[in-house]
């Protein structure tokens, strides 16, 4: 729809400001951003190396590598989010197509969540340290920390998700009603392969908040620096190692900015392998078993 | 349930649980040992842990991080068999036993451009309280000074106060920080700032081009040396803390981590070895 | 399963009736987390309050847990004032740059422009506090002692939310229907015409939540602001002075905090998320007021 809009030729002194505003902003968020990353690059590229990514620390990590550590984010990632998405998504399903917008339980659960949002994230760890280590009986875990995690990624997904199936028409809605489809494959069918996009924005956030957590996972997953031999082993993440070399560990600097350099590589990856996953899955949804009626559904450039 | 399909989904999960499964047996050490606590001796302890482990195999050592009143709580609660205080403890705290690994020293630090060589107990005393506030007051350029203070109920604060003679209400910071790391950064990013930190995390950054130095105090110049001699007046012992006389696993890692075969470890991390003293 | 390829066409009550109950549970379980978070923070926090009275966190002279006293009200309002300024830094940026992506760059600009978003989204907030206490607070030093302020908290907290924004504005505004855009193009409308008239419009809910989620991570955010504000409890009455936030106030304290103190700083958190649902709850009233 872009390059249709775009084949206007109409230009108005507002749409020149306008343009350029945008552009502007554009052009200043890459700027900060080139700032940050040279200064991330020029940090850390002669600490990095085959060996760095792939080793385990040495010497409180300024010698060594992050293999182990590599391994223990991986975990508690893949334990958050598989907690965190089901309960994430399958709320947001309710809130946006089977709640109407006065509902009391709805605004509840939608309140408690923007409440959530921004509750710190030390509380978040201090919380789960009492509730998931200590409650529960997982100790310093990997389980526990992603559980943890899992709690501060909810309102992201919920929120990022509910968005988008709220931005659905409702004239997909009633072609599916009439159709005689059911409220249930409605919404698996084709209401949330339509907003595809916004949950995979959603998931990217929630990856991106999690991967970077430091302060709840101090005190959930913990410290120990060699690689987890069970989901109950206690595992440093990337960014709570990060965080002890800059502040914790003199001379930890180099190491720091060689071990953020491989987080970010790791987004980089994890980006392009989710929105192939959500484009994938909304083509195949959508276009081959609705493909009468929905053409005018645009799937994200990817 | 959503990119992942159901099944897939039911397989990836039954799959983590199969490895988890899987590794348990081999994982199951006979005996476990965990320390929690302060973060400033935590990367120590790790180091001393790795080694430990590795000469006593069936043992496991897991370090936790979190701060010295963490070591205390988790001390006295069970969750720890071990605390990490780097303190002394305190006259509320005699229900615990302190067994001291390593001395740390505290010392004034300004940045390399800065004129100043050196300032008397007044001075500083002075400077944190707000009552001189230009560096040109005590004989260097025209600057306001930036003092950095430490956060509420770190050791180093406590000690810094006993020292000066003063209550942290006295003190008129510029800037209030967390760790050691985020001293020195702060004071190697500002030509006008004058901190205190770990005199072995500021030696080990000097040395490697930072541009910091650190000032004497009382005339004592603040090495690490001068810490270990005992001349240099503010220094904390790095204490590992149980609820009773050590027993097994706890007692074999206490008298390892005092013990000569570490003090290799212990200089790696900046801090002055006690062992048998 | 449920809806396997042959039922799709057989509306089933029961089947939409379970569904609606295991949506109903989730969602269920997602306000659990919120109670449980609160009521731990009540338990943690009761030693504080059963003998500080509530006056006592706003009207003592200072914040000096060691001297027992315990005034809350300045680093309330550096949250406030963080928070604020971020979030009017960051929403236009962020707008901007969603519309950036979905109508002004070529189809391969945007797809890079906003994969550069997603990373600057995963940045850990120790690698920008980091970057901001080397490169920033420096930086601030210079035009104004001590640098390390409420502006560089600001500045770092804008590129923190920055992502968050974008991305949601972005997913709302491609979630617009084609038609719109169309039926504005053909009634001969300007591309800023459709987007003002048509496409923001729209999106605006899923803007909106955006910038609800931005704004409670401003409000929540700790490391990066620990390292870069100065940590000075005070009013600040100008950008260049050093201010504390509530969450880095915990951060900074709680490792060391024993008895009281801590029991004092489980009240600054549990005093956050009132603040935070009272903001919500202003927010919610001002939304329907506006509407109806």
């Amino acid at each position: 729809m872009a390059e249709m809009v775009s084949m206007k030729s109409m230009r108005t002194p507002r749409d020149c400001f306008a343009k350029l505003a945008i552009y502007c902003a554009a052009l200043l968020v890459c700027a900060a951003f080139a700032w940050i990353l040279s200064d991330i690059a020029r940090g850390g590229m002669a600490h990095l190396s085959l060996d760095f990514v792939i080793g385990s620390p040495r010497d409180a990590g300024r010698a060594g590598g992050i293999g182990s550590i590599l391994v223990s984010t991986a975990l508690v990632l893949a334990i958050a989010l598989m907690a965190a998405l089901p309960l994430g998504w399958t709320t947001a399903a309710l809130l946006a197509e089977y709640v109407s917008a006065g509902s009391r339980f709805g605004g509840a659960v939608r309140y408690s969540l923007q409440v959530l949002a921004a509750v710190p994230s030390i509380v978040f760890g201090l919380f789960g340290n009492a509730f998931f280590s200590i409650y529960l009986g997982l100790g310093f875990s990997i389980l526990s920390g992603g559980l943890t995690l899992a709690c501060m990624l909810l309102p992201i997904l919920v929120s990022t998700a509910e968005s988008g199936l709220r931005a659905i028409p409702d004239a997909h809605r009633l072609s599916a009603a009439a159709l005689g489809m059911s409220r249930t494959s409605t919404l698996f069918r084709l209401l949330l392969p339509i907003a595809a996009p916004s949950l995979a924005a959603g998931l990217l956030l929630g990856i991106g908040r999690a991967i970077a957590e430091t302060a709840a996972l101090l005190f959930t997953s913990g410290y120990v620096d060699r690689t987890p031999g069970s989901l109950l082993d206690s595992g440093r993440t990337l960014a709570v190692h990060i965080f002890d070399l800059s502040m914790n560990v003199p001379g930890g600097d180099a190491a720091a900015y060689a071990s953020a350099l491989v987080l970010i590589a790791a987004l980089l990856l994890i980006n392009m392998v989710a929105m192939r996953l959500a484009t994938d899955w909304q083509r195949r949804k959508i276009m081959a078993e609705n493909s009468n009626g929905y053409s005018n559904i645009d799937a994200p450039r990817a | 349930m959503r990119i992942f399909s159901t099944k897939k989904y039911a397989l990836f999960i039954a799959a983590l649980l199969l490895v988890n499964g899987w590794a348990q047996p081999g994982n199951a050490a006979p005996e476990k040992l965990v320390l929690t606590g302060a973060s400033t001796i935590a990367p120590l302890a790790a180091e001393i842990a790795r080694r430990f482990e590795a000469q006593h195999p069936g043992t496991r050592i897991d370090v936790q991080t979190g701060g010295s009143s963490r070591g205390i709580n988790d001390t006295r609660n069970g969750t720890a068999g071990i605390g990490m205080v780097s303190r002394a403890l305190k006259p509320a705290e005699q229900d615990l036993q302190a067994h001291t690994i390593a001395l740390d020293g505290v010392g004034l630090i300004l940045n390399a451009s800065n004129p100043i060589s050196g300032l008397s107990r007044q001075q500083v005393i002075d400077i944190y309280t707000g009552k001189i506030i230009n560096w040109k007051t005590l004989g260097g350029r025209d600057a306001p000074i930036t003092a950095i203070n430490k956060a509420e109920g770190r050791s180093t604060l406590e000690l810094f106060l006993g020292y000066l003679k003063l209550k942290n209400s006295d003190i008129r910071p510029h800037v209030i920080i967390g760790d050691n790391a985020q001293g020195i950064k702060t004071v190697a990013g500002n030509p006008n700032a004058i901190g205190y930190v770990s005199i072995g995390a500021a030696e080990y950054e000097a040395r490697h081009g930072t541009p910091i130095k650190l000032l004497p105090l009382d005339g004592v110049a603040a090495t690490v040396v001068n810490v270990r001699n005992g001349t240099f007046p503010l220094s904390r012992p790095l204490n590992l803390v149980t609820r009773a006389a050590p027993q097994g696993l706890a007692r074999d890692f206490i008298a390892f981590a005092r013990s000569e075969q570490v003090h290799d470890l212990v200089e790696a991390q900046y801090f002055v070895p006690v062992g048998f003293r | 399963m449920i809806w396997s390829r042959h039922n799709i066409l057989s509306p089933s009550v029961s089947v939409d009736t379970l569904t609606l109950w295991l949506l109903r549970g989730a969602a269920g379980a997602a306000m659990g987390v919120v109670l449980l978070i609160l009521l731990f923070l009540a338990i943690e926090s009761w030693p504080a309050l059963r003998h500080i009275s509530i006056e006592r966190f706003l009207t003592d002279p200072s914040w000096n847990p060691g001297e027992n006293l315990y005034n809350l009200a300045p680093m309330l309002s550096g949250t406030l004032y963080a928070a604020a300024g971020a979030l009017l830094l960051a929403t236009p940026l962020g707008i901007a740059s969603a519309l950036f992506i979905a109508y002004y760059a070529s189809p391969h600009a945007a797809s890079i422009y906003r994969r550069l978003v997603e990373l600057l989204a995963g940045i850990p907030s120790v690698v920008y506090g980091f970057w901001g206490l080397t490169t920033l607070v420096p930086l601030i030093n210079q035009l104004h002692p001590p640098g390390a302020s409420l502006l560089a908290g600001i500045l770092v907290l804008t590129l923190m939310i920055l992502p968050t924004i974008a991305l949601t504005a972005y997913a709302a505004l491609l979630a617009v229907p084609g038609e719109y855009m169309l039926g504005a193009t053909a009634l001969g409308l300007s591309r800023w015409g459709t987007i003002r008239g048509v496409a923001l419009p729209a999106a605006k809910t899923g803007i909106a939540a955006g910038v609800i989620l931005a704004a409670g991570r401003a409000i929540g955010e700790t490391m990066a602001l620990l390292m870069v504000t100065g940590n000075v409890v005070q009013n600040a009455s100008s950008l260049f002075e050093p201010i504390r936030t509530l969450a880095a106030n915990i951060a900074l304290e709680m490792p060391y905090a024993m008895n009281d103190h801590r029991a004092a700083l489980f009240v600054s958190g549990l005093a956050l998320m009132l603040l935070v649902m009272l903001l919500w709850s202003i927010a919610a009233r001002l939304a329907r007021n506006g509407n109806g």
